[in-house]
């Protein structure tokens, strides 16, 4: 039981800092896709940590099952409000940042424009 | 040791999202404030389901569970208003 507790709280500590990453790379990055990429992945896999460190310390509260739940719905819905985000703010106009060197979906948006 | 180690855990969480909000409150565009929104409601999901485990309440959990829905359904429609308005 007392190293579960110490295993379940490393888990958590490194599921934190991958939060405080997540959260470093949208103050930082210089472009709502760069932002929206850095927290969405990084602050996903930091959550599932902190979620699952949270769940094995503390074993004898019996929430194991709902942490589980609550981390499929987390893996299932999170890129999904990312991608329709993204989408929308292509669709919307923002500018890509000045270093960057390809926009994928504007050229298909040509082509397909092109081809009707 | 490992009450220490989870309480410093729940501080860098809280860090995480005090950066997040200020990135939400200096956005250039609605799109800036939007994801910043999205990765505080994640963090938020996070610190929820800390203070049920802390407490050993496991309602919580339901808490948090609802929260993640409430915010899914909120950034999809945050998503279609900036794609194409109400």
């Amino acid at each position: 039981m007392n190293l579960l507790d110490i295993i379940g709280a490393n888990i958590t500590l490194i599921g934190s800092l991958f939060l405080l990453l997540g959260s470093i790379g949208i103050l930082r990055m210089p472009d709502v896709y760069n932002r929206m990429q850095a927290g969405t992945k990084a602050t996903t896999l930091g959550s599932i940590l902190f979620l699952l460190g949270l769940g094995l310390s503390y074993i004898e509260c019996g929430c194991i099952g709902r942490i589980i739940i609550l981390i499929l719905f987390i893996i299932f819905t999170n890129p999904i409000s990312s991608h329709a985000l993204a989408r929308a703010a292509h669709h919307a106009g923002v500018k890509l940042t000045e270093k960057s060197v390809r926009d994928n979906l504007r050229d298909d948006e040509q082509k397909e424009g092109a081809r009707t | 040791m490992a009450e220490v180690i989870i309480s410093i855990a729940g501080y860098i969480a809280l860090g995480a999202l005090a950066l997040s909000f200020i990135r939400m409150i200096i956005g250039p565009t609605t799109a800036d404030r939007a994801v910043a929104l999205d990765t505080m409601t994640i963090i938020s999901i996070s610190l929820i389901a800390f203070i049920a485990s802390r407490s050993m309440r496991i309602i919580y959990l339901d808490v948090a569970t609802v929260y993640a829905l409430i915010s899914f359904l909120g950034v999809i429609a945050v998503a279609r208003y900036i794609e194409r308005g109400i």
